[in-house]
């Protein structure tokens, strides 16, 4: 009964704000509206971390990484071959996953702080090699002049803040329910099982380095295509595109947004940025300490995010409601595959994608 | 057989002050990241402050140094001391989130990071500062028919100095005994009595005091500037990555390394020194088959398995 109230209200809610989202371009400005189409592709970014931080357990500080690959691959393309935006897409979403693929060694034998270590130095090693190989990505100076895209064959160009912020919604959207379809099928549940309990998965003989592997370079697949809708989205990259600072407002914005769920990932990062660009226009050049007090508090205040705090709540009622009908029970909300005795309290919950 | 000699040290010739400013460079790079080395380490928290530590002491030095053998040594002092009180200040403010997990102390690590370098911008200006040392560091030596900074040698000097003083504290005294034993076991060591906490304050501000030192020490190599804080805390954290993770020797070669990559590969190589540091993360994959040691963390001074 609550169960089919919650799915009720999840889907008016979501469907709200699809529309509030489709309607934004005729409700506010152009500028307004070529800042939320950044908005949305940094939020794509942000699936992708929530993706591999919270679902498979590795906390990434590196997924500017295959976004600047997807990025300047999309952006080359844009120059050179096609202006068509599903082929730019698709090259970004493989640069990304190659590059995924290639660091991937690096990355799959370790576990947690050791990950944030090795993700933060390979985005960082690339942000210092797009800003030096100045023969492919212009350096410092950025790459500029891509033509307006077609998004697919035979369609009109688009030269309007409009028509690119409603293209980025449409492919972000698109890319969102593929990775809530993937994550609600078998593969999301062998993934949070790994992350759940990596010992019994290998007990019963899953690959789980391989389970990991995957998700990894599905996660730089997503930020790929993040990447070549930047450079639709904003028609300019530069390194500063990439930097520590884009990382670690995305690590924000997913923790803010529970680390877990994929729709909290995408509303924490639009709020961390939202926060950003309405501090840097109210108090100028005094961002960065009103950024780092809001860190310094959310790691305070929501351990575990927002919505992570308030499934906790949720939680606790449904089981005190259980406890009283039927003591003992451990409920079907706790993972089958988990051991008894866990102690990290960020990896014990299991949770519904969304 | 002379004239070979010759013609190969002629070869070897133009590329020997780049070799020997990487050989300082790599000793900065090694002070600045054994901090981080501990932390991590010691503590499991991914210092991202660590950048800020140094920039304190390097703005340190650019404010109190005036040209005198005195004013850089009271700079000394006082920036070990600044930046074994903010590494202090850094442990009191992750004493409430010690139990949760490490995002969450790597994102309050971050937000006084970005908190510290707005406040230093404020404090110091948003330029470069230079930083005045001794005039009789300030000419040159004679190296090899060459002339060398005077302070980089000396720099040189000291550096090892500290990275011979680091691995026998870590190796030889009872505190390098405790820290190595609360990265094997810090339940054992908290039941034999020892508070972990306390431990861990200290990890935190001897890791500020390196950071702070090698601020001080390294200014004129790697100056004030409100980029200082991320450069130096990508460049260390590179230096453990490739170091292997929680070895001391492992730190230093690495450091040696990314360092001679940083001067002698731009001088070497100009077309593809962006991408030697990722040839040289690639290369330590490939002499560890399986990866990098991500569970079994070991401080120690030789390997890390």
């Amino acid at each position: 009964m609550t169960g089919t109230l919650r799915r009720r209200l999840i889907q008016v809610i979501v469907v709200g704000v699809l529309a509030v989202a489709v309607a934004v371009p005729w409700l506010t400005d152009p500028y307004t509206t070529s800042l939320l189409a950044r908005t949305l592709v940094l939020g794509l970014v942000g699936v992708s971390v929530a993706l591999l931080t919270g679902v498979a357990g590795l906390p990434t500080l590196g997924q500017t990484g295959p976004y600047a690959a997807g990025a300047y691959a999309g952006a080359l393309v844009g120059l050179h071959v096609s202006s068509v935006g599903v082929v730019q897409v698709l090259t970004g979403a493989a640069a990304g996953a190659l590059f995924a693929a290639l660091t991937v060694p690096l990355v799959v034998y370790a576990r947690g702080v050791v990950v944030l270590m090795i993700t933060l130095a390979i985005g960082e090693l690339t942000v210092t090699a797009a800003s030096r190989w100045r023969s492919v990505t212009g350096g410092t100076d950025g790459l500029a002049g891509m033509p307006a895209i077609r998004p697919v064959w035979g369609m009109g160009v688009l030269d309007s803040d409009q028509a690119r912020y409603l293209y980025t919604l449409v492919v972000v959207s698109v890319v969102v329910a593929i990775v809530l379809m993937v994550l609600r099928s078998p593969a999301g549940l062998l993934l949070r099982a790994s992350r759940d309990d990596e010992a019994r998965m290998r007990a019963s003989g899953h690959p789980v380095t391989g389970y990991l592997a995957a998700a990894f370079v599905a996660g730089g697949a997503v930020a790929g295509v993040a990447g070549s809708l930047l450079v639709t989205a904003q028609q300019y990259l530069s390194p500063a595109d990439f930097g520590f600072d884009i990382s670690a407002l995305l690590l924000l914005g997913v923790v803010i947004g529970g680390a877990t769920s994929i729709g909290g990932a995408i509303a924490g990062t639009a709020l961390v940025i939202a926060v950003r660009d309405w501090v840097s226009g109210q108090l100028p050049g005094h961002a960065p300490l009103v950024l780092g007090g809001l860190f310094v508090l959310t790691a305070y205040l929501f351990p575990r995010g927002v919505a992570g705090s308030a499934a906790d709540v949720a939680a606790l009622f449904r089981s005190r409601a259980r406890t009283r009908s039927r003591p003992g029970d451990p409920g079907p909300d706790r993972p089958s595959g988990s051991g008894p005795a866990r102690t990290d309290p960020a990896r014990t919950r299991s949770e519904v994608p969304g | 057989m002379t004239g070979y000699a010759a013609r190969v040290t002629d070869a070897i010739d133009p590329y020997l002050i780049p070799a020997l400013d990487g050989v300082a460079y790599g000793l900065l790079l090694f002070v600045a990241a054994s901090g981080l080395v501990l932390c991590f380490g010691v503590a499991n928290i991914l210092n991202l402050a660590h950048g800020t530590l140094y920039a304190v002491g390097a703005y340190t030095v650019a404010a109190l140094a005036d040209g005198g053998w005195a004013s850089l040594l009271l700079a000394l002092a006082v920036g070990v001391v600044a930046g074994a009180g903010a590494g202090g200040l850094l442990a009191g403010l992750l004493a409430p989130v010690a139990r949760r997990d490490h995002l969450t102390q790597a994102l309050l690590t971050f937000g006084v990071a970005l908190a510290g370098g707005a406040l230093l911008v404020a404090a110091f200006g948003p330029d470069s500062l230079p930083v005045r040392i001794p005039a009789a560091l300030e000419g040159t030596v004679e190296v090899a028919g060459h002339r060398y900074a005077a302070y980089r040698l000396g720099f040189i000097g000291v550096a090892m100095v500290i990275a011979v003083l680091l691995a026998l504290a870590v190796t030889r005294t009872r505190a390098g005994m405790l820290v190595r034993a609360a990265v094997d076991d810090p339940e054992m060591v908290a039941s034999l009595g020892v508070n972990p906490a306390r431990i861990r304050i200290g990890v935190l501000c001897t890791a500020g005091a390196l950071a702070g030192a090698a601020g001080v020490l390294g200014a004129p190599i790697i100056g004030p500037a409100p980029t200082t804080a991320d450069t130096v805390l990508l460049l260390s954290l590179v230096v453990v990555v490739l170091g292997g993770l929680g070895s001391v020797r492992g730190t230093l070669l690495a450091a040696l390394a990314v360092g001679e990559i940083q001067t002698l590969g731009v001088a070497l190589a100009p077309t593809v020194a962006p991408f030697l540091l990722f040839a040289a993360m690639a290369a330590v994959l490939a002499v560890r088959a399986r990866g990098l040691p991500g569970r079994g963390l070991r401080l120690r001074w030789g390997g890390t398995t």
